[in-house]
């Protein structure tokens, strides 16, 4: 049973201590130039142990050398300790918030810009730009999708999501107030749903760090969803800084649904517009 | 040792045992529970509503960065894994674990972590493994582990599995489950002893 062969590692697991994980950051901050240290600490644990055990290693000092000789290694790790396995229209109730509320605000902009800061493999901002799509705005629109991960960034440029989730996202295409088939939007083969590339016309794919690049335009929405649970309190209170300084004033900043800003973030600045929904207006 | 946190697993059954599990607990009980319950992505809110009903304890869908406070009961978000770190409670969308999110074994592991022998691990009914390796983890830190007694469970598959995991502490029927933790974490004096 799949518990029995993790227990085979559990002596290696246990051998994770906060000094190796420490050691292991600080190295990468050193070569690589990407910190690490001022992630959540239990996220980043488990990830550091399912990096050993799909890696196969039996210690964090391998681990340490495999990274520090190989960037293609460094970049698997960087995937996984970053990566969120998420969906198109994650939480249906906010996209059909978003469509309802905020997209008639947009249509009133001769052009909006959109951030997606931490779009890992790209479902999300996928689901953004059908209903930009739908609301008529895909001529005046761009959508701005950035991730820490460069191999996130490539999965989202390709835009291909395994055929046997798309059962789920068109039922939260449907619930998140869309009018049509999702299967409108993809082509299928046997095992993928290929998005359609028109949508990706108005997407610019990077590579971003928002612990450590600044702003690079003004937005007026940055959606940075399920991203500020991976930080600590003090990476977490920069990156909202960066965001702030990114948008404009009555700009529309979304969160994931379990996350908010808190009393000593810079809630101040904001005005929630929709209740339950994590969707706030900066108001200075 | 002193437990500080109670960390709760359940799967197929687990509202009625979860429900009977809460009732029985009282204010001033002196710790924070977690607990993740195998569950759908549906009805996001409704789980804990359903659990409130039945308890005088706070029950609450966990936000990232809630501090843990005793009394209050922390239920895993539909679709997030649910960790607890020193004080906290944290959300993470990493993928889920043989095919659960919420899973078991994230919470137990993060607990085992985060506060070593003082944890308290529950596994209640369920028909699958989840929450055996987070047993292990929480019995390698020193912390207790309890099970429901199989015979007692809707679906024994969980509790057993992780009896043969792991050397538990305590094999209890559900009705005596929360008398045990209502004696075993005292606000004055919460040491428990070991079998």
């Amino acid at each position: 049973m799949i518990f029995l062969r993790k227990l085979g590692s559990l002596s290696t697991l246990h051998l994770i201590t906060d000094d190796q994980i420490k050691s292991l950051l600080e190295s990468i901050v050193e070569i690589y130039g990407i910190d690490f240290r001022e992630y959540a600490p239990a996220s980043l644990r488990r990830r550091i142990s399912s990096v050993l055990a799909s890696e196969r290693l039996e210690s964090i000092r391998e681990l340490e050398e495999q990274i520090l000789r190989s960037p293609i290694h460094f970049q698997r790790f960087v995937h996984r300790v970053s990566v969120s396995v998420t969906s198109m229209f994650r939480d249906p109730s906010f996209y059909l918030a978003f469509r309802n509320e905020i997209v008639p605000m947009l249509a009133t902009y001769p052009f909006i810009r959109i951030w997606h800061a931490g779009c890992s493999s790209g479902e999300e901002v996928y689901s953004m730009a059908i209903m930009l799509q739908e609301a008529g705005l895909d001529n005046r629109v761009r959508l701005y999708a950035t991730d820490i991960d460069a191999l996130s960034v490539e999965q989202a440029k390709a835009g291909i999501f395994p055929l046997s989730c798309m059962k789920e996202y068109s039922s939260n295409y449907l619930k998140s107030g869309g009018q049509n088939s999702l299967s409108r939007y993809y082509t299928a083969d046997h095992e993928n749903a290929v998005l359609a590339s028109q949508l990706r016309n108005n997407i610019v794919f990077a590579q971003h760090n928002l612990a450590s690049d600044s702003s690079f335009n003004e937005f007026h929405v940055i959606l940075c969803r399920n991203v500020l649970i991976y930080f600590n309190d003090r990476l977490r209170e920069r990156v909202l800084e960066l965001l702030h300084d990114s948008l404009i004033t009555f700009g529309i900043l979304c969160l994931g649904s379990k996350e908010s800003l808190r009393l000593d973030d810079i809630r101040a600045c904001y005005q929630q517009l929709i209740a339950n929904e994590k969707v706030y207006k900066k108001v200075m | 040792m002193t437990a500080r946190i109670v960390v709760v697993g359940a799967s197929l059954g687990g509202l009625d045992a979860l429900r009977t599990v809460l009732s029985g607990l009282a204010k001033p009980f002196p710790l924070p529970i977690a607990i993740v319950q195998h569950r759908g992505k549906e009805n996001p809110g409704l789980l804990a509503k359903m659990l409130q009903k039945n308890t005088a304890l706070i029950v609450t869908d966990a936000e990232h960065g809630d501090i843990l406070t005793a009394a209050t009961v922390y239920v895993a978000p539909a679709d997030y894994h649910l960790m607890v770190e020193s004080d906290r409670c944290a959300l993470s969308l990493e993928a889920p674990v043989q095919h659960a999110r919420p899973a078991i074994d994230v919470l137990f592991e993060s607990a085992a972590d985060a506060y070593g022998a003082d944890v308290i691990a529950v596994v209640l009914t369920g028909n699958n493994s989840d929450g055996a390796y987070g047993a292990c983890r929480v019995k390698a830190a020193g912390g207790m582990v309890l099970v429901q007694d199989p015979d007692d469970c809707e679906a024994p598959m969980m509790p057993r599995t992780t009896m043969t995991a792991v050397e538990v502490d305590h094999v209890l029927k559900l009705e005596q489950i929360s008398p045990f933790l209502m004696k075993h974490c005292r606000p004055e004096e919460n040491r428990y002893e070991r079998r």
